[in-house]
């Protein structure tokens, strides 16, 4: 065991594959003299050289294009967008491209490549760079994306990430890179894609979340608690592919649903949790399912940023409401 | 010719055979057999793209954009690369697709809509068709990236239009190129025309190819109409790519006989007088005539390649159209290697609604079909 953050951990994952195996390749803006604008690519050029460490121009959709091309030929490159508010000029790669190829060749082809980005808000940054645009990434059919929120799984989902045949989008947040430390397992570490997390058990509401928001859920259900109310707590830990069953078997213990999204609201992928809640566990459900989530504006400069993202305050508040529904 | 040596910003073309068929200096080494290859590839692309365009208009084809006019770019090229090179295709490319081994019924399958026409041959590198224009041109880099890391001894020829060169993953894909050094060849069809979009509204630079420069590798301008010249320029840049692990960029310049896709009709923007100068310069028959001159061609072979070509367009079509329905599973089971539970329900959900179909819904076929 070692005590790490989210910037170990996804840089011990890094270490590890790129030890087991030779086609494993990282390239990005800053990645290597740099070892990345969070550290995250620490020490891997010193280690595997320029040959699978490189620096590349500044050009996000020659990073996905060119990663793309490197995983038809059989290599594994884990690419880094540098902040996920600069990732839209490679959403055409991702979308037209990355996805497809397995599809479009009928299966003979295919993109083992992994995408990292930081994503979120909550670290006073510049504009576009606490952008957390997800839920367009889960509705491009043919993408995995994947969001930790604690070291152990971080390590795990990047090792995983690695080592899954199909392009993943691997987020980071953020505001947790440094948040806080955790043990995590020395060596191997595999946490399976697209199994959600049950953080903490309950009996009155299920809240769901991912990223930056989970330790947010975790404090507002001990806020909760003092009321006397048991909350569930969920962490998706991949958006897609879902994990419904894991959500759907803790609405039908608690019967009530607060979806929280530091996203935008409409559109989001919490509505898509609540669309299947209401199609499937409708008659489990005491109380209209709800969300907490950012609003429909872009990310404000820093000043307002805390009243774009949900707090425990609003979290608390909606869980009395559903509870008093 | 020198690649190194060749000025790409000068409008003047690298050339073999003049537009009448005539040798321009030295005569290229390239065996009898091989250009006799070359020949029945231009030919036989030519009566495929002519079959297709007929097919489409009786309305047993979908939308595709045929490539007359565009023979000796493409099979110039193709039979340059080796079977393990990789060929990395934009839309307009069936000369080089069938020279690379890729079955006509294939194609055919493809523009009739059936996924199922996208296979792959087994040992050939040739990635499937890509639509979005230029967006392949990073995969191109990145496979050359890959053969690089793996020792070497191979190249890659992607091939896109002039159009494709204002777009962003033209010069991300060619920058990242030259500072990887990627043993990759761009290969540009300058067929003049983006749709409607005349060359002088693409671009202020004289030539494509003088864009090169910016990218820091040999870029250079050569007739597209003469498959001679473009094959020996392309073989001198992939044997270049395969030896020295560098970028080329090729511009061919050649010239659209037909429309952009059966769908776009070009008399709304260009004129007859420009249409007839360049079927004077039709590079099947500027071959020939060089052929001929070699003894090569003669009328008998010419009537055998005819039967050839009709007998195996022949075969082409009927396979294409009489294969079976695809099964609805197709939809899904290529998207990810293991099928999320998710998708397996919605599959599901689709067969079910095809076996228990009580409405069926009038189809409404639109004239002229979609771009």
């Amino acid at each position: 065991m070692s005590e790490m953050n989210i910037v170990d951990a996804v840089n011990d994952a890094l270490h590890l594959e790129m030890e087991k195996d030779e086609d494993v390749m990282i390239l990005g803006e800053d990645v290597g003299e740099n070892e990345g604008v969070f550290r995250v690519t620490e020490g891997l050029l010193e280690k595997f050289g320029e040959e699978r460490v490189r620096d590349t121009p500044l050009a996000e959709s020659g990073i996905v294009g060119v990663s793309i091309g490197l995983g038809l030929y059989g290599m594994k490159p884990v690419a880094e967008i540098q902040f996920m508010g600069f990732m839209w000029p490679a959403l055409d790669q991702l979308s037209s491209h990355a996805s497809r190829y397995r599809n479009r060749s009928q299966g003979q082809l295919n993109v083992p490549m992994v995408l990292r980005a930081p994503y979120g808000g909550g670290v006073k940054a510049l504009e576009h760079h606490s952008e957390s645009f997800e839920s367009v990434l889960a509705h491009i059919p043919g993408l995995k994306v994947v969001i930790p929120s604690t070291p152990k799984d971080a390590k795990g989902l990047m090792i995983s990430s690695i080592r899954d045949p199909d392009p993943v989008v691997f987020l980071e947040p953020k505001k947790l890179y440094r948040a806080f430390k955790q043990d995590v397992p020395d060596g191997e570490l595999v946490e399976e894609i697209g199994e959600a997390r049950v953080v903490k058990e309950g009996e009155d509401i299920t809240l769901v979340g991912w990223g930056a928001m989970v330790p947010k859920m975790v404090k507002a259900a001990d806020h909760a608690a003092k009321e006397n109310i048991s909350v569930e707590v969920v962490d998706l830990r991949t958006i897609y592919p879902y994990d419904e069953e894991t959500v759907h078997d803790s609405i039908r213990k608690t019967g009530r649903l607060l979806v929280v999204q530091e996203a935008h609201r409409t559109g989001g992928f919490a509505s898509e949790i609540i669309a299947r809640a209401a199609d499937k566990e409708l008659l489990s459900l005491k109380a209209p399912p709800k969300r907490s989530t950012g609003f429909d504006v872009p990310f404000p400069l820093y000043k307002m940023e805390d009243w774009a993202i949900p707090d425990v305050d609003r979290i608390v508040k909606k869980i009395r409401r559903l509870i008093e529904w | 010719m020198d690649l190194e040596e060749h000025e790409p910003s000068s409008p003047k073309m690298h050339q073999v055979l003049d537009e009448e068929g005539e040798l321009i200096g030295e005569e290229p080494d390239i065996e009898d057999d091989t250009l006799k290859d070359m020949y029945w590839w231009m030919f036989y692309a030519r009566k495929a793209d002519e079959k297709a365009l007929k097919l489409q208009r009786q309305g047993r084809m979908g939308t595709f954009a045929p490539i007359k006019g565009q023979e000796a770019a493409q099979v110039g090229a193709s039979t340059a690369m080796k079977d393990d090179d990789w060929f990395v295709p934009a839309f307009r490319e069936l000369g080089a697709y069938l020279q690379r081994d890729v079955a006509l019924e294939q194609n055919y399958k493809y523009f009739m809509g059936d996924a199922r026409g996208n296979e792959i041959p087994g040992d050939v590198n040739n990635l499937p068709i890509a639509v979005p224009v230029s967006t392949q041109i990073p995969h191109a880099v990145g496979l050359a990236w890959g053969i690089k890391r793996d020792g070497g001894g191979k190249a890659v020829l992607t091939v896109f239009g002039d159009g494709a060169t204002s777009e962003g993953d033209f010069h991300e894909g060619l920058n990242f190129a030259g500072v990887l050094n990627v043993p990759a060849v761009f290969f540009c069809q300058n067929n003049q025309w983006a749709i409607s979009v005349p060359f002088e509204k693409q671009t202020n630079s004289e030539t494509i190819a003088q864009k090169a420069h910016a990218y820091g590798f040999p870029g250079v301008f050569v007739d597209g109409n003469d498959v001679l010249a473009v094959h020996e320029v392309t073989k001198k840049a992939l044997q270049r790519a395969r030896e020295e692990e560098v970028p080329t960029l090729i511009e061919a310049l050649t010239y659209r006989l037909s429309m952009h896709t059966t769908a776009d009709d070009p008399t709304r923007y260009r004129s007859e007088e420009e249409l007839k100068e360049w079927e004077e310069k039709d590079p099947i028959k500027r071959f020939r005539i060089y052929l001929e001159k070699k003894g090569i061609w003669t009328e008998d072979w010419q009537q055998e390649l005819e039967k050839k070509a009709e007998d195996k367009i022949k075969e082409a079509v009927d396979a294409a159209e009489n294969i079976e329905d695809p099964d609805p599973e197709e939809m899904f089971k290529y998207m990810f290697e293991v099928l999320p539970e998710d998708l397996k329900s919605q599959m599901e959900y689709l067969k079910r609604s095809l076996r228990e179909k009580e409405i069926e819904e009038e189809k409404v076929e639109i004239e002229g079909g979609f771009p």
